[in-house]
C-alpha cells in the first residue's frame, strides 16, 4: 500500500482540480470519483508509468530527467540537502536540482518571486524550513499560499527498528494548508489589544474534504475523521465540519466520523491505532501532525508533502529548521530522504522511489541511527550506510 | 488590613505582607480562622451525574483526615430569572463570593436555548483567569509515559475563545482571536509566582509567534517581562508544534508551561492523556476574587448512582485546593493516601482496572489517612 500511496494522492489532487474547475459541481466530481474508483487498478498502474499519463501535472522533464527546485533553507537544511544530492546521484535517479538561494537572511521580495517562478516552472520542489525571525512574515507560509498548495499530507506509519511506545500506527494526516489561523491578518485594535483573524471558507474546506475522501478511495483506506472545535467555534469550525459532512455523503463507501481536537489528542496518546485518515483545518493539523509524527519516531523520520492543483513541494514532515543542531553532523537525514522518495514516486519513478525508501528503512532497521532515535551514529555515517546499500543494489 | 487575634510569627507576617492584597485577605481569613481553632468554609458544588457521589467521597475523606474545612453545598443549575434569562442562582454566587474558594464536580451541559455554558458563566462571574492542571504519573496506574511531572497553566478568559465570529459573506467565516496585554501579563505573573511557590524550576511559554506575530508576539513579550521580574525561575520559549512533538516523545523534559487559551486547552488535555485521562486529572481555576477547583471529566450518566464512580479527579482537585489554602500538611497526607490506594491493585475502581466500588475505594483512603 505504501508504495502506491503517493501516486494515489497525486490522482486525488487531479480530482480536486477537475472539481474546482467547475465541471458541474458535485455530480461531476462524484462521477469522476466513482469512475476512477472502479478502474482503480489501472489508474494506479498509470501512476507507476509516469507523468505522461493523461498530462496530469506539469512537472518539468527535460531529456528524460526531472527538474526539481531545491530550497536548502536554514538550520540543518543545507547540510541535509547535500546528503540528498549525493544519494540521488548514487541511486542514479534522473533528477536535476535547481538550487534556489532563499533563506531567512536572504529573502527579499525579489528572491521570493524567483523562488516561486522556479517552482512554477519545474512543477515540483524540495525544501528545507525557512526560519522566521521577529518582525518577519513567514516565508514558508508565503510559498504555500502563493503556490496554492492547499493540502499538507503527512503519512505517519510505525517504522520497524525505530523506538516507539506504539506499534501498528498508520495515520494519514491531511491538513488544510492555506487558510485558517495562518491567514496572517492581525492588527492592534488599541494599544495593548491585538485581534488576529482566523478565516474559514466553504470553498477551501470543500476542497480539502474532497481531497481527503478521494485519497481515501485511491489508497483503499476506510475511514476519514474530521478534527475540529465546533462546540466552541461554532461558525468557523462549524462550517468546516458541516462541509466535511456534506462531502462525506458523496462517498458512502468511506466511513466518516468527527472528533473534537482536545479529545483527539487524548485518544492519540491512548490508542492511536484507531485513526485512519484525519482531515483538519490548518492549526489543528499542525498540532495533530506533530503529535502523530512524534508517536512514530519524531522529526527525524517524518516526511511531508505540500500539494496543490498544479505544484507540489516536499519537505521534512514537522518543518523544523533544527537551528540548535546545525553543523554538528548529528541531524537525521532520514526525514528528507523519505520525502525525496515520496517525491520520486510523485514524479512517476516508482522503482527509484522504492529503492531509496528501502535503503533508508533498511539502514534504520540495522541500528545505524542518529542520536534523536537513540543511536550513536552521526549524519555522515547514516548517509554512507544508505549509499552502501544503494551501491549494492545497483551492483545487481 | 487584618488584625490577627493571636501573635503571628514575624517571618510569616512579613511573608504575608509581601503578597497581593487579595491573597493577603484570603490568607488572613484562613490563618485567623484556622488559628482560632475554627474551620474555614468552602463552597461545594456537587454537580450532576456522578457528581453527588464523588463529592460525598471527598467529604468523607476530608472528615477522616480531620481537615478544618466546613462545606457550604450549593446547586448551580440555572434558574429562570424574572426577565426570562437563565442564570446561576444568586445563592451560589453569594456563597463563592463570600468564601472565595470552591470545589466543583462535573456539570451536565443543559440542552436547549437560553442556557449559556455553565462553566463559562462561572468563569466570567469570578473572573477566573488562569486554569492550572498538574499532570503527574500515577504510580500504580502505569501508562506508556513514565515520570511525567508537569503543570499546564492556561490563560482562561480571552484568546481564541472570545466567541467573536462573523459570516463575512456567504461561505466565508471570520473568527477573532483576542490577545490583550493585561490578560497576558496577569497569567504570566501567576505562572512565575506559582512556579516559585511550588518549587518548580522552569517556566516555558508556548506560542506560535512565527505565524501569529502580533497576538502571540504580545503574549510572549509579557512572558519575557515577567521572567525578568522573577529571576529565580528559569524561562524558555517554545513553538506549540515543537512542544507537541517533544511531549509525546519525552514529556519529562517539561516543567511548567504557560500559554494562551486554545493552545492550553489542547495541550492540557494532551498531557492529561499521557498520565491516564480526565478521570484522574485535577484542575484549578484561579481568579482575582476567588478560586474554583474542579474535576474535568464528564457526568457519566450511565454509571451515576451505581457506586462505580472514581472520585480521584475530584479528590486530587481538593488536594490542590488545600495547597492553595496553605493547608499543605493535610494535602500531602490525603494525596499520599489516594495514590497509595491506587497503587494497591485491589483497592482501585473499575475504570483503573480494579474491582472496588466507589465506597470501597473511599473507605480504603479513609483508613490510610486517619
Amino acid at each position: 500500500r505504501s508504495a502506491t500511496s503517493v501516486g494515489a494522492i497525486r490522482f486525488a489532487c487531479y480530482q480536486a482540480r477537475s472539481f474546482c474547475s467547475g465541471g458541474g459541481g458535485l455530480s461531476a466530481a462524484a462521477a469522476t470519483a466513482t469512475e476512477s474508483a472502479g478502474s482503480s487498478g489501472a489508474s494506479l498502474q498509470h501512476a507507476d508509468q509516469g507523468v505522461e499519463a493523461g498530462g496530469i501535472l506539469n512537472a518539468a522533464k527535460y531529456g528524460g530527467r526531472h527538474h526539481v527546485s531545491l530550497i536548502p533553507g536554514d538550520g540543518i537544511g543545507p547540510e541535509l540537502m547535500d546528503s540528498v544530492k549525493t544519494i540521488v546521484n548514487v541511486a542514479g535517479s534522473p533528477i536535476d536540482f535547481e538550487e534556489i538561494p532563499l533563506s531567512a537572511e536572504r529573502g527579499t521580495d525579489e528572491d521570493m518571486r524567483r523562488a516561486i517562478l522556479s517552482i512554477k516552472r519545474n512543477g515540483v520542489g524540495l525544501k528545507g524550513n525557512l526560519e522566521t525571525f521577529e518582525g518577519m512574515t513567514s516565508k514558508n507560509v508565503q510559498l504555500r499560499t502563493k503556490l496554492d498548495l492547499f493540502a499538507y499530507v503527512q503519512r505517519c506509519k510505525s517504522i520497524e527498528g525505530v523506538p516507539s511506545r506504539y506499534s501498528d500506527i498508520d495515520i494519514l494526516v491531511i491538513r488544510e494548508n492555506t487558510e485558517g489561523e495562518y491567514s496572517q491578518l492581525e492588527h492592534f485594535n488599541v494599544p495593548g489589544v491585538v485581534e488576529s483573524f482566523k478565516i474559514i471558507t466553504e470553498a477551501k474546506s470543500r476542497q480539502i474534504a474532497k481531497f481527503a475522501f478521494d485519497t481515501a478511495i485511491k489508497t483503499r483506506r476506510h475511514r476519514v475523521t474530521a478534527v475540529h472545535k465546533a462546540n466552541i467555534m461554532k461558525l468557523s469550525d462549524g462550517l468546516f465540519l458541516d462541509v466535511c459532512r456534506d462531502v462525506a455523503r458523496d462517498y458512502p463507501s468511506i466511513e466518516f466520523n468527527d472528533v473534537i481536537v482536545d479529545n483527539c489528542c487524548m485518544q492519540l496518546v491512548a490508542r492511536p491505532q484507531q485513526f485512519d485518515i484525519m482531515v483538519l483545518p490548518n492549526l489543528y493539523g499542525n498540532i495533530i501532525g506533530n503529535i502523530a509524527a512524534g508517536l512514530v519516531g519524531g522529526p527525524g523520520v517524518a516526511a511531508g508533502m505540500n500539494i496543490g492543483r498544479k505544484y507540489a513541494v516536499f519537505e521534512a514532515g514537522t518543518r523544523n529548521s533544527g537551528r540548535s543542531i546545525r553543523g554538528k553532523n548529528i541531524a537525521n537525514p532520514s526525514a528528507l530522504l523519505l520525502t525525496t522518495a515520496d517525491m520520486l514516486e510523485y514524479l512517476g519513478d516508482a522503482e527509484d522511489a522504492k529503492k531509496l525508501r528501502n535503503a533508508v528503512l533498511t539502514v534504520l532497521r540495522s541500528g545505524i541511527r542518529t542520536p534523536d532515535l537513540g543511536g550513536s551514529s552521526n549524519t555522515k555515517e547514516v548517509v554512507d550506510a544508505v549509499v552502501q546499500y544503494l551501491l549494492q543494489v545497483r551492483g545487481h | 488590613l487584618c488584625q490577627p487575634s493571636y501573635k503571628m510569627p514575624s517571618h510569616q507576617l512579613l511573608l504575608q505582607l509581601m503578597k497581593r492584597p487579595s491573597q493577603l485577605l484570603q490568607a488572613s481569613r484562613g490563618l485567623s480562622a484556622a488559628a482560632a481553632g475554627g474551620t474555614r468554609t468552602v463552597t461545594l458544588i456537587p454537580g450532576d451525574g456522578i457528581g453527588p457521589e464523588i463529592s460525598n467521597s471527598v467529604k468523607k475523606i476530608f472528615a477522616a483526615a480531620k481537615v478544618p474545612i466546613a462545606w457550604d453545598e450549593v446547586d448551580v443549575t440555572p434558574v429562570k430569572g424574572p426577565d426570562g434569562q437563565f442564570r446561576i442562582p444568586q445563592k451560589a454566587i453569594d456563597s463563592v463570593n463570600k468564601h472565595g474558594i470552591g470545589l466543583k464536580g462535573p456539570l451536565a451541559t443543559p440542552v436547549g436555548k437560553g442556557h449559556r455554558s455553565l462553566n463559562l458563566a462561572l468563569r466570567k462571574e469570578f473572573n477566573l483567569y488562569a486554569n492550572v492542571r498538574p499532570c503527574r504519573s500515577l504510580e500504580g496506574y502505569p501508562t506508556p509515559y513514565k515520570n511525567v511531572d508537569l503543570v499546564t497553566i492556561r490563560e482562561n478568559t480571552e484568546g481564541e475563545y472570545s466567541g467573536i465570529e462573523h459570516i463575512i459573506v456567504d461561505g466565508v467565516v471570520q473568527s477573532i482571536k483576542l490577545i490583550t496585554e493585561t490578560a497576558s501579563r496577569r497569567v504570566a505573573k501567576f505562572a512565575f509566582e506559582f512556579a516559585l511557590r511550588e518549587g518548580r524550576r522552569k517556566v516555558t511559554a508556548v506560542h506560535k509567534a512565527n505565524i501569529m506575530r502580533l497576538s502571540d508576539g504580545l503574549f510572549l513579550k509579557c512572558c519575557r517581562e515577567e521572567a525578568h521580574k522573577h529571576p529565580g525561575v528559569e524561562f524558555a520559549e517554545a513553538y506549540l508544534d515543537t512542544v507537541c512533538l517533544n511531549m509525546v516523545q519525552d514529556p519529562t523534559q517539561f516543567d511548567v508551561l504557560v500559554m494562551p487559551n486554545l493552545y492550553g486547552d489542547i495541550l492540557s488535555d494532551l498531557c492529561a492523556g499521557l498520565v491516564g485521562g480526565l478521570g484522574v486529572t485535577p484542575s484549578g481555576n484561579i481568579g482575582e476574587s476567588g478560586a474554583i477547583f474542579e474535576s474535568v471529566h464528564g457526568t457519566a450518566p450511565d454509571i451515576a448512582g451505581k457506586d462505580l464512580a472514581n472520585p480521584t479527579a475530584l479528590l486530587l482537585s481538593g488536594v490542590m485546593m488545600l495547597r492553595h489554602m496553605q493547608l499543605g500538611e493535610f494535602a500531602d497526607r490525603i494525596e499520599k493516601a489516594c495514590l497509595d490506594s491506587i497503587g494497591d491493585g485491589r483497592a482501585r475502581t473499575k475504570d483503573l482496572g480494579g474491582g472496588a466500588t466507589c465506597s470501597q475505594f473511599t473507605d480504603t483512603i479513609c483508613s490510610r489517612v486517619a
